[in-house]
């Protein structure tokens, strides 16, 4: 028996620890695209802000992890999965034979269709590679251009700003993280940013970047309102896709991403998806959805390999959640964030003071919630959804105070 | 045997004495803001209830964690959170149900309980017996723990 | 450390806060909270001031314990010339207001002036400013505190605020903070209204620090143990509350009963903390819900009640329906045996109003006793009143009368000048129980006969709070003494004066008085202030406060006349219990009192005790 397991983030790695605790005689094999040990990327702008070297976005932090482990860990592209005979080939020709295999490729930045964006001062910002090559041009006070002001933009600006530079950032949509966040929250953000320095255009696009000649600004980046900023550097996060490219052929149902069951099963037998690659059961909604982040990733992983495994167990389906902290004012989502047909919700707007907190329900039990400005007991807005606690009273209590939602966790649960 | 923090709400007055010995415990500074317990006040019902991580098996802030910064601790079961290895990204403040991990603007850092490497200052400091530090299978924690798995995003059945 | 040597002033007429460093020096004189803030106050402002004008001034101050471990160290005080009295007055609150102010980073917040149109002022940390309350005015204390967090989108901010009798000039308003911890007495909240200050909200996480932690863990912990060990905090306080005195004052015979005509109350038992337990008839809980503690508090006396909810006062307004702050001793006394009504749940409910409109339960209860007397007597009649039938023993008369005062309406409004003013207004003075305009407590002086020189030398009128003989006389804390025997009074109130001082200045609950002596509280003192903290300092930092407030009251024109009691409790013998016979020898007592203290016979200091005190 051979689990292979395609990726090194948080969802391979995840798998691999719980393949190996759950089954400890079998040979696990887990294969990384990148010439790094298995790393976090949300921790690079960490790296970016100095605070941790590249060592401090390893996934497990304890020395050789891996062997200790018996885990597998090697580099290698994957070109194309033969689901008949049940081997994989790799780019660089050579062959991997898998029992049961998970698929964890993750995503990759999008490349918008925009003249320059091969200049050598253009980067994205999701790889350690991309990493080191911003520090190259992120100096304190160089000119800035961050093309996306979505949930990973927005994280790249916080590192940014923090290294100092002097920062613009284009959306093209009409609010910042707008899939994040609704039209008053985006805005208490965007003003915030402003407040704190930062440059940002909304409704804006990028139509074109190109060399200057200048020595120290060597782009010249143009915006459809007609304005050209001069940059040093340019980041482009203008969204990520599913890595599943190389599934093509194997008869494999995708979407967006590789469709999964309840088991976390992949349409093809003995195949498994995990992560920012799979599409899964959405707990919201009950539909299939790709929710690239940390905790999902972990939660596939972990219940990919118990399935994998032979221990059954039945996945709910991922909560889409996000919390962000932009230069300072930390914000977080929930779920139905927007609310369903019908629905009451519930409304606290301090534009002065930049909190923000609006929750989302469905009868008695809270759907959604969005929340800016506030960290204390936030996790219990996961807890409220999830665990769909009917909330009685409190939803009157909750109606006229939304930040009483600890007090109503609480109340409710204890 | 493993010990658990038992909370008996019934036995709560609402004096925070937790809350103080937990902030000095941990900041050096009496402050119930940066206690890991704290006290809820049902004021119109007369209820007080301390409220904080139950240790859970599930450990959603650890496996969230991007940079392995949060460990099991295997003496106390406490899941620890590393400070030269967290790197505030607050993943796991969304990630845990109970809302009892909690980002430190001050220190770019989050705090949750640790149990105080087994002698939990909440507990020493409470004087109605109402927080207790107890052999596992003693505690109400099972209440807890029935509530933490509805919030399960997958149970192994078997 | 401990203290958090910072003061912020806040000019109401201007509009400004600023803040400036707590003097250390005197901070080393006066410790804080009652003696400190005096300090400030009689240095600032002219006695002579009208305490309902602009240049009266307010101070919300802590102590250097507070915000600390030290048990009960939750304490925060509100120094002003009090409405009701034209003398000093100091209330002092627990609950969570006062560890709040000290976590943002004050010790003490002086007001000044008027504002033009009603504000509140709300601190988070570092950041204090004024805000418009006109939206608030009008509304109660429970409305005012959900309005405002509702409005900074924060629960945990806390809040001290008046309600609508102290807005409209109720002569014993009080500050109430946390719904229902209260700084009660000598109209503090009046003169918070008049100058159109409606609440103070702050949210503080800065933390307190102490000097030596080791020790102070350590002292902390010590005091506890103390607390926890003794009959009356660790086991009779957390039981019954100070209810636990209802029926053992009765028969002590010390129950001022119907306006001080009788000391013994028969319905004493249907008001009392057995009462409270007893399961109700209709649902079969009790009055009791259970007991609550105040910030860092391990006695823990505080009661939470529920009224039935088919008394008549509840029945058809669900808002009551709830646990809220309970009868204490004193307001159960006030509420029950002053007026004769022994109906628990009438008079919980007219506490809750007490609580929720911010008014003394103390003061209002006794004037209404004054005022059923004189309506029974045919000085008051239904005409004056509004057509309420205002005899002893009505518990609806008590109940409407005190929704009238909370709004500060019709008869509650007379109701709400006290009993001073009221009988003067009604001709008949001799009728007002009460010292320097403020009314007596629980305590009848013909049956405890310290409690006598205790109310006529307290130095904010009547006052059980100032020196509290009863632990003697009846409690035997630190050893007996007879209450019906006035020889050595005189030492043991001046005694009991300047400890009380200690307790008030330190940032902790009066309380712990009843298991901690000055021996208990100095190692925590030291522990955690800068400088040194013995006994004998802290004993002199008492007498220097007593001594500085006394002062101030002389200069505001008050003499040893007004160190006196009502007739009724020096002329008329009690009638019934142990004191039968009995009237109170204040006239023995005050000569050696004024003595020992080293006033003149006029009741002033001399100058050999001020140059002693370092006054």
């Amino acid at each position: 028996m051979t689990y292979v397991i395609i990726g090194a983030g948080p969802a391979g790695v995840t798998a691999a620890d719980t393949l190996r605790k759950a089954d400890p005689s079998t040979d696990v094999v887990m294969i990384g695209s990148e010439p790094e040990p298995p790393y976090s990327r949300m921790a690079i702008p960490y790296v970016l802000t100095g605070l941790i070297k590249e060592e401090g976005t390893y996934l497990r932090k304890d020395d050789g992890h891996y062997d200790a482990n018996a885990i597998q860990y090697r580099q290698g592209i994957v070109a194309s999965i033969d689901p008949a005979k049940k081997t994989l080939k790799l780019e660089d020709g050579s062959e991997q034979a898998y029992s049961k295999l998970l698929i964890a490729t993750g995503a990759s930045p999008v490349k918008p269709p925009v003249e320059g964006l091969d200049l050598p001062a253009v980067h994205h910002c999701w790889t350690l590679e991309d990493c080191r090559n911003i520090i190259k041009y992120a100096d304190k006070g160089a000119d800035v251009v961050l093309m996306g002001a979505g949930f990973i933009g927005c994280i790249i600006m916080e590192a940014l700003a923090e290294r100092g530079v002097n920062l613009t950032v284009v959306e093209a949509l009409d609010r910042m993280v707008p899939r994040m966040m609704n039209e008053a929250a985006g805005n208490m953000v965007k003003a915030w940013c402003e407040t704190k320095g930062v440059n940002v255009l909304t409704s804006t696009k990028v139509t074109k970047i190109e060399a200057s000649g200048d020595k120290q600004d060597t782009l010249k980046v143009d915006l459809d309102s007609g304005d050209q900023i001069p940059a040093h550097l340019v980041v482009v996060a203008t969204g990520v896709k599913s890595n599943i490219g190389f599934v093509e052929g194997s008869g494999m149902k995708t979407e967006e991403g590789i469709l999964v069951d309840e088991f976390m099963r992949s349409s093809v037998d003995d195949i498994y998806a995990a992560g920012d690659c799979a599409q899964g059961p959405d707990f919201s909604t009950g539909a299939w959805a790709v929710h690239a982040v940390q905790p999902t990733a972990v939660d596939h992983g972990r219940i990919a390999a118990l399935n994998m495994a032979g221990k059954p167990a039945p996945y709910k389906g991922s909560l889409n959640m996000n919390v962000l902290d932009t230069v300072g004012l930390i914000s977080a989502s929930f779920g139905k964030w927007d609310g369903i047909k019908g629905g009451d919700h519930a409304e606290a707007i301090d534009t002065d003071n930049f909190r923000y907190m609006r929750l989302e329900f469905d009868g008695d039990k809270i759907v959604g919630a969005l929340s800016l400005g506030r960290t204390d007991h936030i996790g219990v807005l996961r807890g409220l959804i999830q665990t769909e606690v009917p909330l009685g009273d409190w939803k009157q209590k909750l109606m006229a105070d939304p930040h009483l939602i600890a007090d109503a966790y609480v109340a409710c649960s204890q | 045997m493993q010990k658990s923090l038992n909370i008996d709400p019934e036995k709560c007055t609402g004096c925070l004495q937790c809350e103080l010995a937990c902030s000095y415990d941990n900041e050096s500074v009496f402050n119930p803001a940066k206690s890991r317990i704290k006290v809820f006040s049902f004021h119109e019902k007369g209820r007080f209830v301390p409220y904080t991580c139950t240790q859970c098996d599930e450990a959603w802030c650890m496996h969230a964690c991007p940079v392995d910064a949060i460990t099991l601790d295997k003496a106390t079961g406490a899941k620890i959170v590393h400070d030269n290895l967290c790197v505030g990204c607050k993943v796991c403040t969304i990630a845990c149900p109970f809302g009892t991990v909690n980002y430190n603007a001050d220190t770019g850092k989050v705090v949750k309980c640790d149990l105080c490497e087994g002698e939990p200052e909440c507990a020493k400091a409470c004087p109605t017996d109402a927080i207790t530090y107890v052999d596992a299978n003693w505690t109400g924690l099972d209440k807890m723990r029935a509530w933490a798995e509805k919030t399960d995003a997958g149970q192994a059945t078997a | 450390m401990a203290w958090a040597k910072n003061i912020l002033r806040v000019n109401l007429t201007e509009g400004t806060c600023k803040n400036e460093p707590l003097n250390m020096e005197w901070a080393d004189k006066y410790l804080g909270q009652r003696g400190l803030a005096t300090k400030y106050f009689v240095e600032e402002v002219d006695p002579k001031v009208d305490p309902l004008s602009p240049d009266n001034k307010l101070i919300m101050a802590t102590g250097p314990l507070t915000g600390t471990c030290a048990s009960t160290a939750g304490r925060y005080s509100v120094i002003t010339k009090g409405a009701l009295t034209g003398a000093i007055a100091c209330s002092n609150s627990g609950g969570f207001f006062g560890n709040e102010m000290k976590n943002a980073g004050y010790d003490m917040i002086i007001f000044e002036g008027k504002a033009k149109s009603p504000v509140y002022l709300f601190i988070d940390n570092d950041d204090a400013k004024l805000v418009d309350a006109g939206d608030m005015w009008g509304t109660s204390v429970w409305d005012t505190e959900d309005a405002i967090k509702q409005k900074h989108q924060d629960p945990q901010i806390r809040v001290a605020s008046i309600g609508v009798s102290g807005e409209k000039g109720v002569k014993y308003a009080c500050v109430v903070n946390d719904y229902h911890r209260a700084a009660g007495r000598s109209g503090v909240g009046t003169v918070m209204g008049a100058k159109n200050l409606k609440a103070v909200a702050i949210r503080g996480t800065k933390g307190v620090g102490v000097k030596d932690a080791g020790r102070f863990f350590e002292a902390a912990a010590a005091g506890k143990a103390v607390l926890a060990g003794n009959a009356v905090t660790g086991e009779g306080l957390p039981a019954f509350g100070t209810q636990v005195l209802m029926n053992v004052i009765n028969e002590t015979g010390a129950l001022p009963t119907r306006n001080h005509r009788d000391v013994q109350f028969d319905g004493a038992h249907s008001i009392s903390a057995e009462a409270m337990a007893e399961p109700r008839e209709s649902d079969g809980k009790p009055n009791l819900v259970r007991n609550s503690a105040c910030f860092g508090c391990t006695i823990a006396c505080g009661r939470i009640s529920t009224i039935d909810r088919t008394h008549y006062t509840v029945a058809e307004r669900p808002q009551y329906q709830i646990a809220s702050g309970g009868l204490e001793y004193e307001a159960a006394w006030a509420l029950g045996a002053a007026t004769g009504v022994d109906d628990l749940d009438a008079l919980t409910f007219a506490n809750f109003i007490c609580n929720e409109q911010g008014y003394d339960p103390i003061s209002f209860g006794a004037t209404v006793g004054a005022a059923m007397e004189m309506y029974e007597d045919g000085y008051i009649t239904d005409k004056d009143t509004g057509g309420i039938e205002l005899k002893f023993g009505s518990a609806k008369a008590l109940t409407d009368i005190a929704e009238l005062t909370g709004r500060g309406e019709g008869f509650g409004a007379e109701i709400g000048l006290g009993s001073k003013l009221l009988c003067e207004k009604y001709g008949h003075p001799e009728l007002s129980m009460s010292v320097k305009g403020q009314e007596f407590p629980a305590y009848d002086s013909r049956g405890i006969q310290g409690m006598g020189l205790t109310y006529a030398t307290s130095n904010r009128g009547a006052c059980h709070l100032r020196s509290y003989t009863v632990a003697s006389e009846v409690l035997g804390i630190p050893e007996k003494t007879d209450p019906l025997v006035s020889d050595g009074k005189a030492g043991l109130v001046k005694a009991f004066q300047d400890a009380t001082a200690v307790f008030d200045s330190a940032g902790i609950c009066v309380f712990t008085s009843f298991a901690w002596s000055l021996e208990d509280v100095a190692p925590q003192i030291d522990a955690a202030c800068d400088g040194e903290w013995s006994v004998e300092k802290l004993l002199e930092v008492g007498e220097r406060v007593w001594n500085l407030e006394r002062n101030f009251n002389n200069a505001a024109g008050f003499t040893a006349a007004d160190d006196k009691l009502p007739e009724r409790l020096v002329k008329d013998a009690a009638k019934t219990g142990p004191a039968k016979g009995l009237t109170n020898q204040l006239d023995k007592m005050l000569p050696e009192y004024y003595q020992l203290r080293g006033w003149t016979p006029d009741g002033v200091p001399t100058n050999e005790t001020l140059s002693r005190l370092g006054l």
